[in-house]
């Protein structure tokens, strides 16, 4: 059998007939709605898609997009930020976390520029690195800034599990997992919101599975489409919506069934299960408080567990976003990144005074790098 | 007493030692007559236009599929040169290296460096050796600078004009992914080579047959968005560009795929980017593609009066976006 190439798995997902053809379907389906519909792409790399595709410029007027709080860089509020960087200046520490999380900005500055001045700071492309930081550095103590929604839990669960099976004293962990359905609670819980669908984010699927938005479905009578991040992917995904919506319907559909079952990776989540449990409460950049909203590692791996260990040096004063950044807004889907006065003036990626600008998933960071051509 | 393996501060002393690695390594790699004179600096019959041009490699790791930090130390400063329609002539050369690095390394990396110089025919005709306390840099960084004689004058930024074709050399992106592929982290097993290459010799093809060529430019850190974008700004024009006409290879959109890069944004060090008059555009790419190393040439797009200061990627299914300069460090994406 002929080796498969890489190319072969997405030049279908990208193919120019295919995505004219669902555009001409989503508008012939979209004349025949009464009212406009506004999904909510909870998940960062949706809004990704969507800006670097040009989807909007395929779609009609009365589909909309509004951009959710599925960024794992853009929920975090400055205070974590505050504790990571106060974690990173303690002597002897190394600070490991993932990729764009260097650069969201804390009240004090970013990561990055911790790292400028003289912090151990190490951006790593999987979690499990800092294993390997953790055994070659005995003499120092390795923290893991946690970060992710579902999708990215595990692998720190796999971390932590390697790090107790070798024995690993002197790597710690700074949890910040989040959980994606009661983001989407908080959003609809607004008497303002305009979202009356949501394209479910699917890499959080393949963990948890289908099942988690059902009840979405049936609390707030909106379609929920779990979907996969090519273009075709969501350009059907859309349809489906549409359709829904012509029809009268809210259900729960799974566009993304190539690696998306109703039950999800169960070995993942009995990983998960093993070291973590939920917060009472975790704040959110922009959306304040959520209650159960995130996790914590359970009470017998508090020996791991950064935030008991160094207590009594994290700050923990809440600090709200810069006075004119409209990030909250833009997550809660009242506003849209070029609504806000100082989207591309004031706030660019290279000065972002929100996360929205930081993450390449932020939604303002997607506006700005690919949206605007007349 | 064994002769060291390893580099100490005291080949960097000025004493015996740095006499003997550099007249053992550096002087019988970069043989001439210019070198050999060994005065305080080197004495050369310039006439003309000459262009001028210095750039420091500091690259990690500083083997690569494809080459090493010395061929792309060289073929970076010539390539400067070939871009501004020059010959590259001389060059100089100093290495900054950390105390402690294998002076077997050094010996391949400069050899490396004496086979690339044949590429264009430029020579080292003189250099500076420093050797810095282990931890004061990352084994070895190199500076090269170059002049060489410009032949065909006004090849330049401020040349390119509204109607202009856009040519690109290559496939782009394959330095960036073969170096990241390479670094320790991601551990991907690719038989990805790096672009790293001279161009002059392609460069001369096309001065030979009186190609009217308007700007020049290696699409280095930064990718070919960084090119681009750099000329809208300092022409004052657009430029449009079709995304299915931009040759990308498997490995490198895999690369892309895996960590949420884009092609246009990485780094490429043999490949390179010309604007020329639209009716010069498929006589240009024959010459190339005809020419190793450039068999998919291709015209990528236009140079435009709309949209000033901007370059606009058109998508195969009709839409378009902005082609924004790259930002910041080479992140992956998180999830």
């Amino acid at each position: 059998m002929p080796e498969l190439q890489l190319k072969q798995l997405y030049d279908g997902f990208r193919d120019p007939e295919t995505i004219n053809e669902l555009a001409r379907q989503i508008k012939q389906w979209a004349s025949q709605l009464t009212e406009p519909v506004y999904m909510m792409e909870v998940c960062g790399g949706h809004t990704h898609t969507i800006m670097k595709y040009g989807l909007p410029q395929l779609l009609p007027d009365n589909i909309h997009f509004i951009h959710g709080p599925g960024c794992p860089v853009c929920i975090m509020p400055k205070e974590r930020i505050d504790q990571a960087a106060a974690l990173a200046s303690i002597d002897d520490v190394i600070l490991v976390t993932l990729g764009d999380m260097i650069r969201v900005p804390g009240s004090q500055g970013s990561l990055a520029q911790f790292r400028a001045k003289g912090c151990d700071i190490r951006p790593v492309y999987q979690p499990l690195d800092a294993l390997k930081i953790a055994q070659e550095n005995p003499t120092k103590t390795v923290i893991f800034f946690a970060i992710g929604f579902e999708t990215s839990t595990p692998m720190t669960a796999v971390l932590l599990e390697q790090a107790e099976k070798l024995g690993l004293e002197n790597l710690l962990f700074h949890i910040n997992h989040v959980l994606v359905p009661p983001a989407i609670d908080a959003v609809m819980a607004d008497q303002e919101t305009k979202v009356n669908a949501f394209i479910g984010p699917s890499h959080v699927s393949v963990i948890t599975g289908s099942k988690i938005y059902q009840p979405t479905v049936d609390k707030y009578h909106t379609p929920v489409v779990i979907s996969g991040f090519e273009p075709v992917d969501v350009m059907q995904s859309i349809l489906a919506i549409v359709k829904q919506k012509v029809e009268g319907r809210a259900e729960l559909e799974n566009q993304y069934q190539r690696a998306v079952t109703e039950q999800g990776n169960l070995v993942a989540q009995q990983k998960v299960d093993k070291f973590f449990e939920v917060r009472d409460s975790f704040r959110w950049r922009g959306l304040g408080p959520i209650p159960s909203s995130a996790l914590k590692l359970l009470s017998e791996f508090a020996h791991r567990d950064a935030e008991i260990r160094f207590a009594a040096r994290l700050p923990v004063k809440e600090i709200d976003d810069h006075k004119a950044c409209q990030c909250g807004d833009i997550l809660r889907g009242k506003a849209n990144p070029k609504d806000c006065k100082v989207f591309g003036r004031g706030c660019t990626p290279q000065t972002p005074l929100g996360s929205c600008m930081v993450s390449s998933e932020g939604a303002c960071n997607a506006y700005y790098r690919y949206a605007g051509v007349e | 007493m064994a002769k060291p393996t390893q580099i100490q501060l005291s080949h960097g002393g000025g004493g015996r030692e740095m006499a003997e690695l550099i007249g053992k390594i550096f002087f019988d790699a970069f043989d001439n007559p210019i070198l050999r004179r060994e005065e305080d600096a080197a004495a050369l019959n310039l006439s003309g236009q000459t262009a001028f041009t210095t750039d420091s490699f500091t690259v990690a790791p500083l083997f690569f599929q494809g080459g090493d930090i010395g061929k792309l130390a060289i073929a970076g400063t010539v390539n400067d040169l070939a871009m501004m329609g020059a010959e590259p002539q001389y060059l100089s050369c100093g290495f900054i290296i950390e105390e402690g690095f294998e002076i077997d390394k050094l010996k391949t990396i400069v050899s490396s460096m004496a086979k690339e110089l044949e590429k264009s025919g430029a020579h080292i005709v003189c250099g500076d050796t420093k050797v810095v306390p282990k931890g004061c840099a990352d084994g070895l960084f190199i500076n090269t600078t170059g002049v060489g004689r410009i032949v065909r004058p006004g090849i330049s930024v401020r040349a390119i004009q509204p109607g202009d074709a856009v040519i690109l050399s290559r496939d782009i992106g394959r330095h960036g992914a073969a170096i990241l592929t390479a670094r320790e982290g991601l551990e991907l097993e690719s038989e990805l080579t790096s672009d790293c290459a001279t161009l002059w010799p392609v460069v001369q093809q096309l001065l030979a047959a009186n190609i009217d060529i308007h700007a020049m430019r290696d699409a280095t850190r930064g990718g070919i968005a960084a090119v681009l974008n750099e000329w809208t700004k300092a022409a004052n024009v657009g430029i449009d560009v079709e995304e299915k006409l931009i040759p990308v290879c498997d490995e490198v959109r895999g690369v892309c795929e895996l960590y949420g890069f884009e092609p246009w944004d990485l780094a490429n060090e043999g490949t390179f980017v010309i604007a020329l008059p639209k009716q010069a555009a498929e006589a240009a790419v024959e010459i190339m593609q005809r020419h190793g190393g450039c068999d998919s040439a291709a015209i990528i797009g236009t140079v435009s009066d709309e949209h000033a200061g901007k370059v606009v990627l058109h998508s195969p299914w009709g839409s378009k976006r902005y082609l924004e300069l790259p930002q910041g460090e080479l992140l992956p994406r998180i999830c």
